[in-house]
C-alpha cells in the first residue's frame, strides 16, 4: 500500500501555523527566560505573516487535498487569510506590556494560586508568562482548518484543535482570577458538552450515508438510500454542536460569562476569530454535504435565528458592564449571519464572507478599547464608569463610540455594508420574515449602542472615574487596524465585496 | 447481525452522560459524564462502521479517543486549577459571573 500523497503546497499555511505553535513550545523548554518573551512574539507573527502570504499566493487554488479531507477553495482560503489578518492584530495585543506597568494581561504562571505567596514573588519580579504564544497558535491552526475541513473527522478534530487552547486561555488573566477561571471551568463543560452532541451526530450521518467523506454524505442524500430518521437526528445534533460555537441562541449560556471572565485580549481573539471559523465550518457543512436536505434544516434555523436576533438585543439592553453588552451583542451578530445562512446561494455566501470581516476587525477594535479603561482593580468595566469618558479621552470615547456604531450598522461604517449584504442575501432567499426581524431588532440594537455614545459624551464625569491607559504602539498599531479597516470598508467596500463574490463558491 | 441494539445502547449511553452532566453538582462527575457521551458516540461509529462495512467509523473512533485523551488534559487542569483556589470541585459554587 502506498503512502498517501499531500498537496504540500495547498496545506503550508496550516503546517506553517501548527509548525510555528510546535517550535513555540520547544522554545518554552529552551530558551532563557530573558528574550523568552520577545522570540514568541516575534515567532507567532512572522508565522502568521509568512502563512497569510501563502494564503495570498493561493488565490483561486481549488482542490481537494489530504487524501479527500481538506477542501481549498474559495471561502476557505477567504476565512484563513481573514483569521490569519484577525489573529496577527490579537497577538499585538497579547504582547502589550505598557498598560499593566511592565506586564502582560496573562497569570504569571496559571498553577500559582490566586493571593498566595508564590504568585506576589512572580509578580513581583516580573515574571512573564509566555505559553499563551504557542496555545494561541496552536488554536488559530484550528480555526484555519475547520473552515476547510472537507469530511466528519477533519472536522470534529480542528474543533478540538481550536477549543481546547481556548479553554485554557480564558483561564489565564492576570486580574481578577478567580473570575477567570470560572470563565474557563464554564467555557470547558459546556464547549465539551457540544463537541459531544456535535460527535454523536456525525455518527448518525455517517450511519446514514456510510462515509464521512462531505461529497459522499452529498451523493447518499441524492441517491435516497439510507434511513432517513438517521440523518435528521444526525443533522439536528450536529447542528447543536456548531451553533454553539457560533454562540446562537439557545446555545449561547457560555458567551456572557466567558466574554467577561475571560482577559479581554483573549476574548478580542475569540469574538473575532472562533465565530468567523465556526460560521465557515457551518457553512461548508450545511451547503455541501446537507444542501440535498435544505428543506429539513432550513426551518431549524429559521427559528434558531429569530430566536438569537431578539434574545440578543433584548439581553443586551439590559447589560451594565461593556464586556457582557459586547458579548450580547455578538450573539445578536450570529442571528443577523445566520439569516443568509438559510437562503443557500452564492450570494450569501459572499455576504456571510464579508460580514464576518467586517465584524471581526470591528470587535477586535472594540475589546482592545476596553482594556485601555482602567482604575486600580484593573479595567473598569462597569458601565456607569465610562460616564464622561468623551471628556477625559474624546480620542478614546471617539474610537470606542466608532466601533459602537458599526456594530449597529450605520452607513459609512463597514457594519451598515455587512448588514445590508446578509440582509439583502436573505431576501433573494425568500426569507422575507427573518429580513423583517432582523431590520426590527437593528433598529432597537441602534438604540443600545448610542446610548452608551451618549453616556460617554453628554454625562458627567464620575467623581473617582477610571483613567485611560496610554498604550504601547502594539495595542494602538492593533486598534490603528480596526479603526482603518471599519471605515475604509464603510466606504469602499467594493474590493473586499468583489473578493468575496470570487471566493463564494464552495468545490464539491 | 441487527445493529438496533448495539444503537438502543449507545443512545441510552449518550443519554445517561447528558443527563449526568445537567444534573450533577462535582466539576468531576459532568466532566465524566461527558466522556461517557464520547463513547457513546464512538460505540455508534463501530456499530456503523460493521453495518456499512467500511472502516470510516472505526477510525474515526480511534480520533475521538485521541482527542477525549486530550481533552482529560486539558480539562482536569481546568478543575483542579478551580478545587485549589476554592477547595470545591462544585460548579454551583463557581457563580461569580452571573446576570
Amino acid at each position: 500500500m502506498n503512502a498517501p500523497d499531500l498537496e504540500y503546497a495547498a496545506l503550508l499555511p496550516m503546517i506553517i501555523v501548527l509548525g510555528a505553535a510546535v517550535v513555540g513550545v520547544l522554545v518554552e523548554a529552551f530558551v532563557p527566560r530573558g528574550p523568552r518573551h520577545l522570540v514568541q512574539v516575534l515567532l507567532a507573527l512572522v508565522a502568521l505573516a509568512a502563512a497569510f502570504v501563502q494564503v495570498v499566493r493561493l488565490g483561486g487554488t481549488e482542490i481537494v487535498g489530504a487524501v479527500g479531507s481538506v477542501a481549498i477553495d474559495g471561502p476557505a482560503l477567504f476565512m484563513q487569510g481573514t483569521v490569519l489578518v484577525l489573529a496577527f492584530v490579537s497577538v499585538m495585543f497579547f504582547a502589550e506590556r505598557r498598560i499593566e506597568g511592565g506586564a502582560d494581561a496573562f497569570a504569571p504562571a496559571a498553577s500559582s494560586l490566586p493571593g498566595s505567596e508564590d504568585e506576589r514573588v512572580l509578580v513581583r519580579e516580573r515574571v512573564l508568562q509566555t505559553e499563551v504564544y504557542p496555545l494561541a497558535m496552536f488554536s488559530v491552526g484550528g480555526m484555519m482548518l475547520f473552515p476547510a475541513a472537507n469530511d466528519l473527522l477533519m472536522m470534529f478534530v480542528a474543533l478540538e484543535i481550536l477549543s481546547l487552547p481556548l479553554y485554557l486561555l480564558c483561564g489565564m488573566a492576570r486580574r481578577r482570577r478567580l473570575l477567570s477561571q470560572e470563565a474557563a471551568l464554564k467555557y470547558f463543560l459546556l464547549g465539551a458538552f457540544a463537541s459531544a452532541f456535535f460527535l454523536f451526530g456525525a455518527a448518525f450521518v455517517y450511519g446514514f450515508s456510510g462515509s464521512v467523506r462531505f461529497s459522499d454524505i452529498d451523493a447518499a442524500l441524492g441517491a435516497r438510500i439510507g434511513q432517513e430518521g438517521l440523518l435528521l437526528a444526525g443533522v439536528g445534533l450536529m447542528a447543536v454542536g456548531l451553533l454553539f460555537k457560533i454562540g446562537a441562541v439557545p446555545f449561547h449560556a457560555w458567551t456572557p460569562d466567558v466574554y467577561q471572565g475571560a482577559p479581554t485580549q483573549v476574548t478580542a481573539f475569540m469574538a473575532a476569530c472562533t465565530k468567523l471559523a465556526a460560521f465557515g465550518a457551518m457553512l461548508r457543512l450545511f451547503y455541501v454535504a446537507l444542501g440535498g436536505v435544505r428543506t429539513d434544516w432550513q426551518p431549524m434555523l429559521w427559528a434558531v435565528a429569530i430566536v438569537t436576533m431578539v434574545v440578543g438585543i433584548i439581553v443586551a439592553l439590559t447589560q451594565t458592564d461593556v464586556k457582557r453588552m459586547l458579548a450580547y451583542s455578538s450573539i445578536a451578530h450570529a442571528g443577523f449571519i445566520l439569516t443568509a445562512l438559510v437562503a443557500v446561494d452564492q450570494v450569501a455566501v459572499s455576504a456571510i464572507l464579508f460580514y464576518l470581516a467586517t465584524y471581526g476587525f470591528t470587535t477586535l477594535g472594540a475589546f482592545a478599547v476596553v482594556t485601555l479603561v482602567r482604575d486600580a482593580g484593573g479595567e473598569a468595566t462597569h458601565l456607569s464608569k465610562w460616564a464622561g469618558l468623551g471628556k477625559r479621552s474624546p480620542l478614546l470615547a471617539a474610537t470606542f463610540g466608532l466601533f459602537l456604531l458599526a456594530l449597529a450598522g450605520i452607513p459609512l461604517t463597514s457594519g451598515f455594508v455587512g448588514k445590508l449584504a446578509v440582509f439583502s442575501a436573505a431576501f433573494q432567499g425568500g426569507a422575507m420574515p427573518l429580513v423583517i426581524v432582523g431590520v426590527v431588532t437593528s433598529a432597537v440594537a441602534a438604540f443600545f449602542y448610542v446610548r452608551v455614545i451618549v453616556l460617554m459624551f453628554f454625562s458627567e464625569p464620575a467623581a473617582e472615574g477610571p483613567s485611560v491607559a496610554v498604550p504601547s504602539m502594539w495595542t494602538t498599531f492593533g486598534i490603528g487596524v480596526g479603526v482603518a479597516a471599519t471605515v475604509l470598508l464603510g466606504v469602499m467596500p467594493g474590493p473586499l465585496l468583489d473578493l468575496a463574490e470570487q471566493a463564494s463558491v464552495f468545490i464539491r | 447481525m441487527s445493529p438496533t441494539p448495539y444503537l438502543v445502547l449507545a443512545t441510552l449511553l449518550f443519554t445517561i452522560g447528558g443527563a449526568g452532566v445537567l444534573l450533577r453538582r462535582n466539576a468531576l462527575v459532568a466532566f465524566m459524564s461527558v466522556e461517557l457521551m464520547l463513547n457513546a458516540a464512538n460505540l455508534a461509529f463501530v456499530t456503523f462502521a460493521r453495518m456499512h462495512g467500511n472502516l470510516d467509523g472505526q477510525i474515526m473512533a480511534f480520533f475521538v479517543m485521541v482527542i477525549a485523551a486530550a481533552e482529560v488534559v486539558v480539562g482536569l487542569a481546568i478543575i483542579v486549577m478551580i478545587f485549589r483556589t476554592r477547595r470545591s470541585a462544585s460548579v454551583d459554587d463557581a457563580s461569580l459571573l452571573k446576570l
